[in-house]
């Protein structure tokens, strides 16, 4: 027997399931909890506002593949944190969120700092828990972790009342349990592939004379990377990774076509599109990547792979469906292949085609001109140039995302974090900080616009003083820049509620006040000291205020709701054949 | 008789789920936020005290079966579903409902139950009150024949079902 109260066995469980950090805030009713803390192995990281402790976690479990943890008080912090747990939940992050609950007694009287954190956060999480017994903490973060990291990931949260965690309580007295054994009859997540799917899957890719390999985040959370390139190299089908999985297959590769999409770049678009034979491997066909529907690939079978069977189907049939983990998926492919043949479809015109739309239509902006605020574009390009390969880099949600996911090159997997389905903007900040907190030895980029800076900034005190020496681009254009593009592509320039500010706030100031050092470039030829400099400092965060053009829009881009067909591409590529 | 076979607009899902508190809210929930719609729903104990049963009757025209069906199953709490077509299953419901009766209407009230297979429950001053078990497009069909008596108050429990047995099981 080991007596103990709920609070020192909710820390002992986190211990059990090895976490090593914690981002959250204390308050009302996690406070007893926030004690036995003191004498833990885990390190808690003290943010600044609840949201940036959820895209913290959701920030080191991107780049580390392990479990983030949170842990925030009721009421308004269990609010504060549904933001991320729906960005986690759309991204298929794996985080545990504990929130405190207001005592069992209490619950239902409208007490202070009450909500229901279960009701109200059960849509966007793969499952939460309402625990009212001290005895059964240990279980339900047992269970927890347990759903949150296997079958497709996603955020799980754990609500615990008050008085079963606070040794003030006698209701929080309880025995360590000898064994604590998961009891969850309704989920048996599958990793198994069917073979027979396998045949049928390599029977249609031996035939395809236009195959891709559409791949999406799926790879990244299933540790693909390596089994897509073997797979890639044996078979010589051309590549596109999704804003989610940019990076699991080399940017460099000849056989990489980058990222499709609304904003991809036109080869892989236009491939995707005349394609015979699409795999999607881990991808769940989002409106972003598809367009228009019903003018999406028309003359492609699909192959559809995904541990979720609700998306197989969901959007669009698959010809073969393979339910299963990608990597076990991908390495039975390749074994069948190898055993069995690749088949002898001729490819040849489908590759001259390829390298005809790379040739003509290759990623394009026009130059800079003596006068003009910077190109970020080309901020992007030399912060990728000169930062080393294995750079992390995250982003806010707008234009300067997709400029990043467009300029950069992913060449390793885990090295980009983003916010794709919530399109969460803020994200970036935070995301940073938590990436650094779990790969302390890698250089860690925030790419952020000025209107995603005001919205999460606040955490870089939580950097400095934490010691999270991050480093923050910012694309200051003094816009909303994204909206700013749609309502001058599609709403004849009527800007309504875009502009944000030429001067305000002074984000040198506002950043050497958090703690950081500041760097404010206007000039072109001030760009390569000043990411030189940032990264030579390792004491403390860097925040880069790069003065770009508000008017530079991102392109291509396929307009909503039209088909990927009629994506538009920059002015300078218009009158290229296609 | 026809010998087109009947084209049914629902299907019956018969769904096992653990017996804890906020699993209806779970299901509830996902049917409200992806557009799915239920017919009708009823919730009740199993033999076992860890497991209750709903049955929910789905309206195929608005809710793709198949995603409901998978959707359903990535619940945590959901053990087990069972679709059932209607040709294979057996379908019931009760209704009991208080009708206007006076004493002048209620031979012909009681000659409708008896076709039926209802029963009365109660008898007042110029009111009764009566039950059925039955397919529910019979108790549909019932209801249609008490309505121009004046129904006073309805209820209706939803349908369960099981799978039909074998031929000769």
């Amino acid at each position: 027997m080991n007596s103990m109260d709920g609070g020192q066995a909710l820390i002992r469980a986190l211990e059990e399931e090895g976490v090593d950090l914690l981002f959250g805030l204390p308050g009302g009713a996690i406070l007893p909890v926030y004690d036995p803390l003191i004498d833990s192995s885990i390190r808690h990281v003290l943010v600044r506002h609840e949201q940036g402790a959820g895209h913290m976690a959701s920030g080191y479990a991107h780049a580390t593949g392990r479990p983030g943890v949170v842990m925030v008080t009721s009421g308004p912090a269990a609010t504060n944190i549904v933001t991320p747990l729906c960005d986690a939940h759309l991204d298929s992050v794996p985080l545990v969120c504990i929130t405190g609950q207001v005592p069992v007694s209490a619950i239902g009287t409208d007490a202070f700092q009450e909500c229901d954190t279960t009701g109200i956060t059960m849509s966007v999480t793969k499952h939460n828990f309402l625990v009212t017994e001290p005895d059964d903490i240990p279980k339900a973060i047992k269970e927890a972790f347990h759903i949150a990291t296997t079958g497709r990931p996603g955020p799980v949260l754990v609500d615990i009342p008050k008085d079963i965690v606070d040794p003030n309580n006698p209701r929080s007295a309880m025995d360590w349990p000898g064994n604590v054994d998961i009891d969850l009859p309704g989920y048996n997540p599958r990793t198994d592939v069917d073979p027979t799917d396998i045949v049928a899957a390599v029977d249609l890719l031996r035939a395809a004379e236009k195959p891709i390999l559409y791949v999406g985040g799926g790879v990244l959370k299933a540790r693909a990377a390596e089994a897509l390139y073997q797979l890639v190299e044996l078979t010589g089908i051309h590549v596109v990774t999704t804003l989610m999985a940019r990076g699991a297959f080399p940017d460099s590769h000849e056989l990489c076509l980058g990222m499709p999409g609304m904003h991809g770049n036109f080869t892989a678009v236009t491939a995707m599109q005349e394609s015979d034979l699409l795999v999607a491997l881990g991808a769940r066909f989002d409106d972003r990547v598809t367009g228009r529907i019903d003018g999406f690939a028309p003359n492609a079978k699909i192959i559809h792979v995904d541990i979720d069977a609700a998306e197989l189907g969901k959007v669009r049939r698959p010809d073969v469906a393979i339910q299963g983990d990608c990597r076990v998926a991908i390495e039975a492919i390749v074994a069948e292949l190898l055993i069995n043949g690749l088949g002898s479809a001729d490819r040849d015109a489908w590759r001259s085609c390829i390298s005809g739309w790379k040739e003509r239509f290759p990623l394009a902006y026009e130059p800079w001109a003596e006068g003009q605020a910077l190109k970020p574009q080309y901020v992007l390009e030399r912060l990728r140039d000169l930062t080393p390969a294995d750079t992390i880099v995250t982003s806010g949600v707008g234009q300067h995302q997709m400029w990043a996911s467009q300029y950069w090159t992913f060449d390793h997997p885990y090295t980009w974090v983003n916010s794709g389905g919530l399109g969460t903007m803020g994200y970036a900040i935070p995301a940073a900080i938590g990436a650094k907190a779990g790969m302390p030895h890698r250089m860690v980029w925030a790419v952020d616009g000025d209107g995603c800076f005001q919205m999460t900034a606040q955490e870089l005190v939580t950097a400095t003083v934490e010691g999270f020496p991050i480093k923050v681009a910012l694309l200051n254009n003094s816009y909303l820049g994204m909206v700013r593009q749609w309502q001058e592509m599609f709403y004849e320039e009527r800007f309504s509620e875009v502009f944000l500010s030429k001067d305000l706030p002074d984000y040198k100031l506002w950043a050497q006040s958090m703690g950081c050092a500041a760097i404010r470039v206007d000039e072109p030829d001030e760009i390569d000291a000043a990411i030189t400099k940032a990264n030579e400092i390792n004491d403390r965060p860097v925040v880069i205020d790069f003065r770009v053009m508000a008017e530079e829009k991102v392109f291509p881009m396929v307009p909503s709701g039209a088909s990927n067909s009629d994506l538009v591409v920059p002015p300078s590529q218009a009158d290229q054949p296609r | 008789m026809s010998d087109i076979a009947p084209v049914y607009h629902y299907r019956t899902l018969v769904v096992t789920v653990e017996n804890k508190s906020g699993v209806l809210a779970r299901v509830a929930g996902l049917f409200a936020r992806r557009g799915f719609n239920i017919e009708s729903l009823a919730v009740a104990p199993t033999d076992n005290e860890n497991f209750s049963r709903l049955t929910i009757v789905v309206e195929l025209a608005s809710s793709p079966l198949e995603q409901v069906i998978k959707q359903l199953d990535k619940l945590i709490n959901v053990v087990e579903i069972r679709e059932l077509h209607p040709d294979h299953s057996v379908e019931r419901e009760l209704m009991i409902v208080t009708v206007e009766a006076e004493p002048d209407r209620r031979d012909e009230l009681v000659e409708h139950l008896d076709r039926a297979g209802g029963k009365v429950l109660s008898v007042g001053v110029d009111r009764m009150m009566l039950s059925l078990v039955g397919p529910p497009d019979r108790i549909d069909e019932f209801e249609d024949l008490l309505r121009p008596h004046g129904i006073v108050e309805l209820q209706r429990t939803g349908r369960v079902a099981l799978a039909a047995l074998d031929e000769g099981g």
